[in-house]
């Protein structure tokens, strides 16, 4: 691992300071389980750390609110995920955390840190001699002619296609979540749908925030979809795992009938993506069987698949049926 | 920095190090140490306090061999910068019980079900599955094989250790 100098911060505005006054190289460290991960294997080469865990004033989460639920930053993933209000009114959001990593790591894990959790993809995490553009801007994108059983399928780009790992972010972008970000130059609000990028020709560029910019807040809006919604995430065991296909589906029924819906797929895009046209389609109509299938493969539109992810556009069409089913027995 | 030199201390670089002091509570036990801040938890427990109970299996948070407590919650600590563990709780596998009184029932209960095989990851197993029932995530085998899947034993020693589990829940809440 590469020498780094650490310290800790005491406040949000003084972390923001210090990352600002400290030159380029310098990185927050929330829970580590990604960051410290990657610096072990010298992907990630910070030279600097501010070490922003004691922040007292961002560890508070609040699912009682009449407008908006309120996560602080670094709620750990399995606090949140304990949440009792939540698991009732939002199990989207709940089993979006719970089926997460492990237990260990949810413990660590903070919900900001996780918004932005870096990509699985063996060649940006292994390092030379693999060429990986996120890794390495302008070496090329091993994956593209290797071993893309895990890759995306929507959103990538000749210079990456790596997918957006994380479920919670997903199920967010369902909800309409806001992020509140503290800068040098202040607070502003961010939809978390515009948070992260789509590679294009620069997949280093991951998302919006600034390198100083620090997430403080998940805002969510209450909404009556909340009690009618699932994460359902498929993998290759059944726990412990990153999603080969994930959907995050509410619902809003009158009778049969859908009065509203959301819907967000993960696991095979290169960001957390709403699907908003699949939405639309079973607005006004009854869900069934043939709406739901009709819904989930608009859902997956332009998907485009390589030697060996193919099957996993007819797997993600099938995740998304069987979460407007799970979710429909809950409206 | 090579596969021999995980921590890279043998650097062309040859400045000292600038250490952070960090004080933390170990099986009891009050430590002021000046950590370099590239050291896991893991490897200063094992290296540094010769505290080998907590395993170094993948090294990066994915097999749940280096299961300890952290004020009393369960973490990976080979994921976990040692100094974070600044003004904590740790408790490792060899201050689960004490040194001249009996097992803790988690323990007791691994061999009674011959919960292993080979034993690399029962460390991290027992600490991971006393915090699953201290959670109150031990309700029935399925919770319990959903809120230990952080733990991988390759022996396959999953039915004892989940036979285990069941057997000292409700001692551990009699206890």
């Amino acid at each position: 691992m590469h020498r780094f100098t650490y310290r800790r911060s005491a406040s949000a505005m003084e972390a923001v300071r210090a990352i600002a006054g400290a030159g380029p190289g310098t990185r927050f460290l929330a829970g580590g389980t990604t960051l410290y991960d990657l610096m072990k294997l010298n992907v990630e080469t910070p030279s600097s750390i501010i070490d922003i865990n004691s922040l007292a004033e961002l560890n508070a989460f609040d699912t009682s609110g009449s407008s908006e639920l309120v996560f602080g930053a670094l709620a750990r993933m399995s606090d949140v995920a304990a949440d009792p209000r939540l698991g009732r009114d939002y199990p989207a959001l709940s089993e979006s955390l719970w089926k997460a990593a492990s237990q260990q790591l949810r413990n660590m894990a903070s919900l900001g840190g996780n918004l932005l959790q870096r990509t699985r993809c063996a060649y940006f995490r292994g390092g030379e001699p693999f060429a990986c553009n996120k890794r390495k801007p302008g070496s090329g994108c091993a994956a593209q002619k290797g071993i893309n059983r895990g890759h995306a399928l929507l959103g990538g780009s000749d210079a990456c296609i790596a997918v957006y790992p994380g479920d919670l972010a997903v199920a967010l972008v369902a909800f309409d979540a806001k992020i509140d970000v503290l800068g040098p130059n202040g607070q502003r609000t961010i939809a978390l749908e515009d948070l992260h990028r789509e590679p294009g020709g620069t997949p280093h560029i991951e998302t919006v925030l600034e390198p100083s910019d620090l997430i403080v807040r998940i805002r969510v809006p209450v909404t009556p979809l909340g009690r009618a919604s699932t994460y359902h995430k498929i993998r290759d065991r059944e726990s412990y795992a990153f999603a080969l296909a994930s959907a995050a589906v509410a619902l809003q029924m009158s009778g049969g009938t859908v009065l509203d819906a959301r819907i967000a797929i993960g696991g095979v895009a290169t960001r957390p993506w709403r699907a908003s046209q699949a939405e639309r389609i079973l607005i006004g109509r009854p869900l069934t069987s043939e709406t739901a299938r009709s819904a989930a493969e608009t859902a997956l539109h332009g998907a485009r698949a390589g030697p060996d992810n193919g099957f996993r556009i007819e797997l993600a069409v099938r995740t998304v049926v069987d979460a407007l089913m799970i979710a429909k027995q809950r409206a | 920095m090579g596969k021999n030199d995980p921590r890279g201390l043998g650097r062309a670089n040859s400045d000292p190090i600038a250490t952070v002091p960090t004080r933390m509570v170990v099986n009891g036990a009050a430590h002021t140490l000046a950590l370099d801040p590239r050291s896991s938890l893991l490897d200063v427990l094992r290296e540094e306090l010769g505290l080998t109970g907590a395993k170094k299996g993948c090294d990066h948070g994915q097999c749940g061999a280096c299961t300890v407590h952290v004020d009393g919650r369960r973490v990976a600590s080979c994921l976990t910068p040692a100094v974070q563990a600044d003004s904590r709780r740790v408790t490792t596998i060899e201050g689960l019980s004490p040194e001249d009184g009996d097992l803790h029932p988690m323990q007791q209960a691994f061999i009674d079900h011959d919960a292993l095989q080979c034993g690399y990851c029962t460390p991290g197993q027992i600490m991971a599955a006393v915090a699953c029932v201290h959670e109150g995530h031990a309700a029935s085998p399925e919770q319990i094989r959903e809120y230990m899947s952080g733990n991988i034993c390759r022996c396959g020693a999953y039915i004892g250790i989940v036979a285990a589990i069941v057997d000292a829940a409700p001692k551990m809440r009699r206890a």
